[in-house]
């Protein structure tokens, strides 16, 4: 199949980052990979934690909880609501951190396509720019942290913000 | 500045479409002031304030012309921008391989359950 899996990255507003891929299956499964707890934590991993807690009640207003873990790490944890659960279209859910004061923010996930192939577009919408520039750019190898534990939140959400 | 502020300049600098549309010109060559309004339906004064937010975020300087001072544009933060971009992206793009995987092995778990020519389809 003549297609490209690259990832798509832009910052449409100066509070958000979109992405988009395209995956070899029908939007049903791709659907299902994004919302069921037996599949989630096969592929979404924060860097160097697998996710040990998948909790999903998937309906508008439904609360979830994801746990990441690793050997030697600090636990990180995320949990939001769903505010839109239209299978196999869209997805909406707000997304918070715990130990991480940053405030709430809004993850559409779109899945386009009604053939074999699935283009999945994720969008997350932060509180300000600030928090999402801090967010982003604290993944860099470099950056200026001064709170250990925090940054490994920070690195651990770079990862995982948009699913 | 420090590497976070950095970016936080770069980015706000790159949020505005006439600030990008500059720097596409300048990514074609050096430009003064004069030849950088001319596609832009405004005043000289907008432009410059334009100019002053991407020289501050260090995205383009001045030339040593005295007499023309033409703009230009500096690599260096954008190259820094990418490499962050570039980090999200391979994060990203470990998980999204997982994905697939994942995918590869549900599509041929349920084609099993489905009959012959069915397209895919779902029944």
């Amino acid at each position: 199949m003549s297609h490209s899996t690259d990832i798509i990255i832009t910052t449409p507003s100066d509070r958000e980052v979109a992405m988009t891929r395209v995956f070899e299956a029908p939007r049903r499964l791709v659907f299902e990979a994004f919302t069921s707890p037996d599949l989630l934590p096969q592929w979404l991993e924060a860097p160097g934690r697998v996710m040990t807690i998948c909790e999903i009640d998937l309906r508008v207003g439904g609360a979830y909880r994801f746990v990441w873990s690793g050997p030697g790490k600090k636990d990180v944890g995320s949990y939001g609501v769903y505010r839109d659960v239209v299978p196999p279209a869209r997805l909406v859910r707000t997304e918070a951190w715990e130990d991480w004061d940053a405030g709430e923010v809004v993850v559409t996930t779109e899945f386009a396509g009604d053939g074999p192939l699935t283009t999945v577009t994720v969008a997350a919408v932060f509180p300000s720019r600030e928090i999402r520039d801090q967010v982003l750019a604290a993944g860099m190898k470099s950056g200026a942290a001064t709170n250990y534990s925090r940054l490994e939140v920070v690195l651990a959400r770079l990862q995982t913000v948009p699913a | 500045m420090t590497q976070s502020e950095r970016l936080d300049a770069t980015f706000a600098a790159l949020a505005d479409p006439t600030r990008r549309a500059i720097l596409a010109r300048l990514a074609s060559g050096d430009a003064t002031v004069t030849e950088l309004c001319e596609p832009f339906d405004m005043s000289q004064p907008a432009i410059s304030k334009h100019l002053k937010v991407l020289e501050h975020a260090g995205l383009i300087s001045r030339s040593q012309d005295a007499q023309r001072r033409p703009r230009r544009l500096e690599g260096k933060p954008l190259v820094e921008a990418t490499e962050w971009m570039e980090r999200y992206r391979s994060q990203w793009e470990a998980n999204f391989r997982r994905l697939d995987a994942v995918l590869k092995q549900l599509t041929s778990s349920r084609k099993t359950t489905r009959r012959p020519n069915s397209l895919g389809r779902p029944r």
